[in-house]
């Protein structure tokens, strides 16, 4: 799940990470009313989950999400140009994403810029602070590219971030006295915050220090760990579905594991693994799936169906690839919601099915003896190369 | 023999009143697997089924059935705690079915077990299987969710952190007359007990276990690291598969591990890992059991 960076923000706000001042602004009169508030250089963001807005395009022609200027009422007109809007940058595709709200925030001098980050490490088993003098930049490219200017510090599980661990990173990264002091003070709260909001990663870039003296974060990425959203509330209604994509909002709702691809062969898989390496074979095949999807271990019928006018409702669906491996999972319940699914929505393309493993030949006659035009496939590879073929043809 | 659990295994299901580990404690049950206890807080004192001992506490269960290995049912905000308290009962083998743990629960629960003489394999893992001699391969030992007629008793070791994609390698070399050793499925979690290194070094030392058939997706760097070890170490031949090459980057694609990330953990990395350490790596799931099968005709 992403947040924006306004919600980022507040729970900064909220740890206490210093970060600029700044609030969240629906409308121009309000986007106006705070950046009143606030003296000097002001900034205002449109909210969109996608990166590269400072050089997006809006649908009506203004140019940018990202604005600066040094009065209240241009803000205020500024605002009035996004909200409401539609940015189209190099990470939203051609639709671009809807602009309900603006950020107005105080624009702070920059001395330099660093990268400060805390993620869990799957091969160490626990939280690892990655920091650097470079940032503001691609830090994956700092990484490749000059891996000596990375730093990491392992966090033990049970004993928690050590005052000492602290000082050294701060150290390392040049920072003393008084500075050193205010990063510290940082370092301690996020590591609060990622710990207590189930992060999977917390990204500052940048983290700048200003002329003068003080430490802030001035833009940030989250990352949640999606099992523990259950247990906070706060955090999962900070979900914004209209940056999510449509038919992944939809799959959620049935409880469908749903993930939108590019290609135009549709899968419904039960399991994740198979329905990863169903999409592998169809590409292995020469073709291209047009999802993730997995109904999961105990799937209904009324999953199945819901499943299949999900993956019916892309425009650039041509052919259906249906691969179940029933281990406990009924073949037969599938076999009738295939059916079922087939008269609710008018299918007029191939579908290819591939049915294995507990009540096998009950599904196979389940389909033999409904009206559903369909093709048959025995295992895995043929299943691909039968959906590769049909859509050709 | 064959590896982690044998037929007279006794085992015990955290959970067992509940729908999901009710069903497969019944499923266990029928296959032959020693079911002895159950655990619930609150209902001890119930029979499951007519035969099994509900109890309240791991404690009381293992003292009073001796059981060695403990299956985890139980639902995913109370999880953690569930494998704290098998550990804590000193039981030689925690298998953690449930799906959905947070990853910061299981970090506690792993630093925790550091040290105690508990195995643990899971969590959101299919469980463990080694097949019977009787009908459907039952008589085995069956712990979680696998379906056990697709099994029969044989000399394949096959690990996998993915259920269904096991399932399909496990179907395929029964129907290739091969038969499997043992079944593990590790799991999709980021942070699990058991790893394919692990089970692998397992699997070598076992002298049922001909051949091995490893099964991994995208995330981490699990397969790279037994690949690694497999090279110089492990005596026997390995077919491999990797799910996930199509997988698009920063996408969990429903198992938490199972994503691309800083581009880390991809699919291509880990088949040249295995490629490199001697594996025969297939394109398909069914291809994998095919593979063994003429690996084996070679031998």
């Amino acid at each position: 799940m992403n947040i924006h960076e306004y919600q980022a923000k507040e729970l900064f706000e909220k740890f206490g990470v210093p970060s600029p001042r700044g609030q969240v602004a629906e409308t121009a009169e309000q986007a106006r009313e705070i950046a009143g508030g606030i003296a000097g250089k002001i900034v205002v963001k449109a909210q969109v989950h996608a990166g590269g807005r400072g050089k997006g395009t809006f649908k009506n022609g203004f140019q940018g999400g990202v604005h600066l200027a040094d009065s209240a009422d241009e803000i205020g007109e500024i605002a009035g140009k996004m909200i409401g809007q539609t940015l189209v940058t190099h990470q939203t595709g051609e639709a671009g994403k809807p602009v309900g709200k603006v950020m107005v925030a105080e624009a702070v001098d920059i001395e330099k810029e660093y990268y400060l980050a805390i993620l869990m490490d799957r091969e160490g088993r626990c939280p690892m602070i990655v920091a650097s003098t470079e940032g503001g930049v691609n830090i994956e490219e700092v990484a490749e590219k000059t891996p000596e200017k990375i730093l990491r510090e392992p966090v033990h599980p049970l004993a928690g971030l050590q005052p000492y661990e602290v000082r050294k990173i701060a150290a390392r990264l040049g920072f003393a006295g008084d500075t050193a002091k205010q990063f510290g003070k940082l370092l301690r709260a996020l590591y609060k915050l990622f710990l207590a909001c189930d992060c999977s990663m917390v990204e500052i870039n940048p983290l700048v220090t200003t002329p003068d003296g003080a430490v802030l974060a001035l833009d940030a990425k989250f990352g949640f760990d999606d099992n523990a959203l259950y247990r906070h509330p706060d955090i999962e209604a900070m979900r914004d579905v209209s940056e999510e994509d449509p038919r992944e909002v939809a799959a959620s709702e049935f409880d469908l594991n749903y993930i939108g691809l590019d290609g135009n062969i549709a899968c419904l898989v039960n399991g994740a693994g198979l329905a990863m390496a169903t999409m592998d074979i169809i590409k292995h095949c020469g073709g291209e799936p047009a999802n993730f999807l997995d109904v999961g271990g105990g799937a209904t019928e009324e999953q199945v169906t819901n499943a299949f006018k999900i993956i019916l409702g892309d425009p650039n669906v041509k052919g259906i690839l249906v691969n179940i491996f029933g281990g406990i999972m009924d073949c037969d319940v599938i076999a009738h919601g295939i059916v079922a699914a087939c008269k609710q929505v008018d299918l007029n393309i191939p579908l290819v099915v591939r049915l294995e493993g507990n009540n096998v030949e009950a599904g196979k006659k389940t389909l033999a003896g409904s009206d559903v035009a369909l093709i048959a496939a025995d295992d895995l590879a043929d299943a691909a190369k039968k959906a590769v073929a049909a859509i050709a043809a | 023999m064959s590896i982690l659990v044998q037929p007279d295994t006794r085992v015990l299901i955290q959970g067992i009143t509940g729908g999901f580990g009710g069903r497969h404690a019944k499923l266990s049950l029928e296959y032959g697997t020693q079911v002895v206890a159950g655990v619930t807080p609150g209902k001890g004192g119930q029979t499951f089924e007519d035969k099994v001992p509900v109890f309240d506490t791991v404690d009381q269960a293992v003292a009073e059935t001796g059981a060695t290995v403990s299956a985890i049912f139980v639902p995913p905000a109370f999880a953690g705690d569930a494998i704290l308290e098998a550990v804590d009962a000193g039981v030689e083998l925690v298998v953690a079915i449930t799906e959905g743990i947070p990853v910061a629960d299981m970090m506690r629960v792993r630093a925790t077990m550091e040290g105690s003489r508990t195995r643990l394999i899971g969590p959101n893992c299919p469980g463990v299987v080694t097949p019977g001699t009787g009908p459907d391969s039952s008589g085995g030992c069956r712990i979680g969710i696998a379906p056990g007629y697709i099994h029969k008793k044989g000399s394949v070791g096959v690990v996998s952190r993915s259920g269904t994609l096991t399932y399909e390698a496990v179907w395929q070399t029964t129907q290739l007359g091969l038969g499997q050793s043992t079944c593990v499925g590790i799991g999709g979690d980021p942070i699990n007990g058991t790893s394919h290194l692990d089970v692998l070094k397992l699997f070598n030392e076992d002298p049922e276990t001909e051949s091995i058939i490893m099964i991994g997706e995208i995330g981490g760097s699990a397969e790279e690291e037994a690949a690694e070890w497999a090279k110089d170490n492990c005596d026997k031949p390995i077919a491999g598969f990797i799910a996930g090459a199509t997988a698009p980057p920063g996408r969990r694609m429903g198992h938490a591990g199972a994503i691309v990330s800083g581009g880390k953990g991809t699919a291509q990395a880990k088949m040249e890992a295995l490629t490199a350490a001697g594996a025969q790596v297939a394109d398909n799931p069914t291809g994998a059991g095919t593979m063994m099968a003429e690996l084996i005709a070679k031998l």
